[in-house]
């Protein structure tokens, strides 16, 4: 692939470098909060490669495919986003005032 | 896409946005791990602006680096006594393994695999000009349901965190 060419293999390089991201920080932090910023950038990585798909793919044209599809896609994702950061802040916020720690190693109320 | 000033653009967001994803897991402190996630929806905002996504870049201004990160900020602050580092746990080498693998594996497809590629006269052979009014004559004609839908998902994560969080009273 000629670098100075820009096409969709390069915007799918980069959203996947970014899930990757996303996986590695939800996998690996300790903190509540740090695992959601993970699962935030895996949801960008997502919206980039929906966007990348309709830009270089079915595209703008009117006929026959649907145009812009993957933008309504990309808007449902924001909004699915923003409903579960809400939902989970607050769980974090109610999981700390319960047990002092947002700490997911010692969240084990549940082990078997 | 190969004038110059989007190949420019597209390595420079493409490195900040990688770059302050890495720094989120690199930071040793929580706060800088939070600037650092708004910056990656930054260059994630620059990135759709490239792909002549309009509406979308600006949502995601709006409703990233605007309202999500001001949850998160908000999220650090009210957990005043948790730790303020960014510690790893135990499962960190396989998160890494599994992240690095998946990155590589993408990458790899998408660079093997023959896409369509559409350029840029091809849109504007399309006359293409903008994509608010599209996307609004989608959502309220072929997607109004899903529409409806995320409305009502949007009013019960709203109550439902209220409720959570709500302080008993009795």
């Amino acid at each position: 692939m000629n670098p100075l060419v820009i096409g969709i293999g390069h915007y799918l390089a980069v959203s996947g470098a970014v899930f990757g991201i996303g996986i590695a920080i939800a996998l690996s932090k300790r903190n509540a909060i740090a695992v959601l910023m993970g699962i935030e950038l895996m949801l960008n990585a997502v919206n980039l490669a929906f966007l990348t798909f309709s830009r270089f793919g079915s595209a703008f044209g009117s006929e026959p495919t649907a145009p812009l599809a993957g933008h309504v896609f990309v808007v449902f994702v924001l909004t699915v986003a923003a409903a579960e950061a809400a939902a989970a802040l607050a769980m974090a916020v109610l999981v700390y005032r319960r047990r002092e720690t947002v700490d997911l190693d010692r969240i084990n109320l549940m082990r078997w | 896409m190969s004038s110059i000033g989007i190949v420019l653009g597209f390595y420079a967001l493409s490195g900040l946005t990688i770059g302050a994803g890495l720094l989120v897991f690199l930071s040793r402190n929580l706060l800088h791990s939070v600037i650092f996630v708004i910056l990656a929806f930054i260059g994630m905002a620059g990135l759709f602006v490239t792909l002549s996504a309009d509406f979308i870049a600006v949502s995601q201004i709006l409703i990233y680096a605007g309202a999500i990160s001001v949850l998160l900020v908000f999220a650090v602050m009210l957990t005043p006594y948790a730790s303020r580092d960014n510690p790893n746990s135990l499962f960190a080498p396989a998160g890494i393994l599994i992240g690095l693998g998946f990155a590589g594996l993408m990458g790899f497809v998408g660079m093997r695999v023959i896409w369509p590629q559409l350029t840029g006269s091809d849109l504007e052979a399309q006359s293409f000009t903008g994509t608010v009014r599209s996307i609004g004559s989608m959502l309220l004609g072929t997607y109004a349901l899903p529409f409806e839908l995320a409305s009502v998902l949007l009013l019960a994560a709203f109550i439902g965190a209220i409720a959570l969080v709500r302080e008993d009273e009795a």
